[in-house]
């Protein structure tokens, strides 16, 4: 009996907490997004002239952790397959976040744009029970040539 | 410090490159610790982020780069091109960090 309150109060806290947490982060992450807006990424190897001042390598990688709840209907679902929603917001979360960071330290240089943007996923802990997972975001951030003419 | 570019593109924007040198590369193998592994047992409950593991893996990287970059230096090159990172776990606790690119000359 003990236990299953045990259970069932870890499972509330996970999915009240957790989901307050995560609303706010996506908040977090839409302020910052806008506010970084004027940094251009992309994941291609070629710079044009017109960026052709510069270049350095930036990176940005955050780990977010896995809530009981999260966890819960991870491992429930797993019996019948299909998709798993609370994982697939929690990687998205990690990868905007990453890139956000990634942009942060670009814009912190000065750099107008991130070029051959790339992702490394990895999880922390042992499988099957991952307590986390890591994103790290990395690339090439240049300057606008001030002298181009196109 | 180093005095060594580094960019994950092919080339080195603006600056032509004179000589390929080679591969490069550096590694480290980190593991977290119990103190950390009570904070993250605790934030597996709500979620969020493990603000402890984020800046160890970090640390561990800029490990395997400044590896990468004392290499290339020894080498004699001034740019680090075409950079790539890779995470891979070793055991339970523990994590590789590596980092490799291809040492070159620049102008």
């Amino acid at each position: 009996m003990g236990s299953l309150i045990v259970f069932i109060s870890l499972l509330a806290l996970g999915f009240f907490v957790g989901r307050m947490q995560e609303r706010n982060h996506y908040k977090q992450l839409e302020t910052d997004e806008a506010a970084l807006s004027h940094i251009m990424d992309c994941n291609i190897k070629t710079v044009p002239d017109s960026f052709q001042a510069g270049g350095a390598l930036v990176s940005g990688n955050v780990v977010i952790a896995v809530d009981y709840f999260k966890f819960f209907v991870a491992s429930w679902k797993m019996i019948f397959g299909g998709r798993l929603r609370s994982y697939e917001s929690l990687v998205e979360r990690a990868r905007r976040e990453a890139l956000v960071r990634l942009k942060k330290q670009a814009d912190a240089m000065g750099a107008d744009a991130v070029y051959n943007v790339r992702f490394e996923f990895s999880t922390i802990g042992q499988q099957p029970k991952a307590s986390g997972v890591e994103l790290l975001a990395y690339g090439t951030a240049v300057k606008r040539f001030a002298g181009f003419k196109a | 410090m180093y005095n060594i570019l580094m960019t994950n593109l092919e080339t080195v924007p603006g600056r032509p490159i004179v000589k390929h040198i080679g591969l490069v590369q550096g590694s480290t193998v980190r593991a977290k610790h119990v103190g950390r592994d009570i904070m993250a047992g605790l934030k597996n409950i709500v979620g969020g982020e493990l603000r402890g593991y984020t800046e160890l893996l970090n640390d561990a990287r800029q490990e395997a780069v400044t590896r990468m970059l004392d290499e290339a230096q020894q080498r004699g090159a001034n740019a680090v091109v075409n950079v790539r990172f890779s995470t891979s776990s070793v055991t339970a606790g523990a994590s590789e960090l590596y980092c490799y690119g291809t040492a070159v000359v620049v102008e």
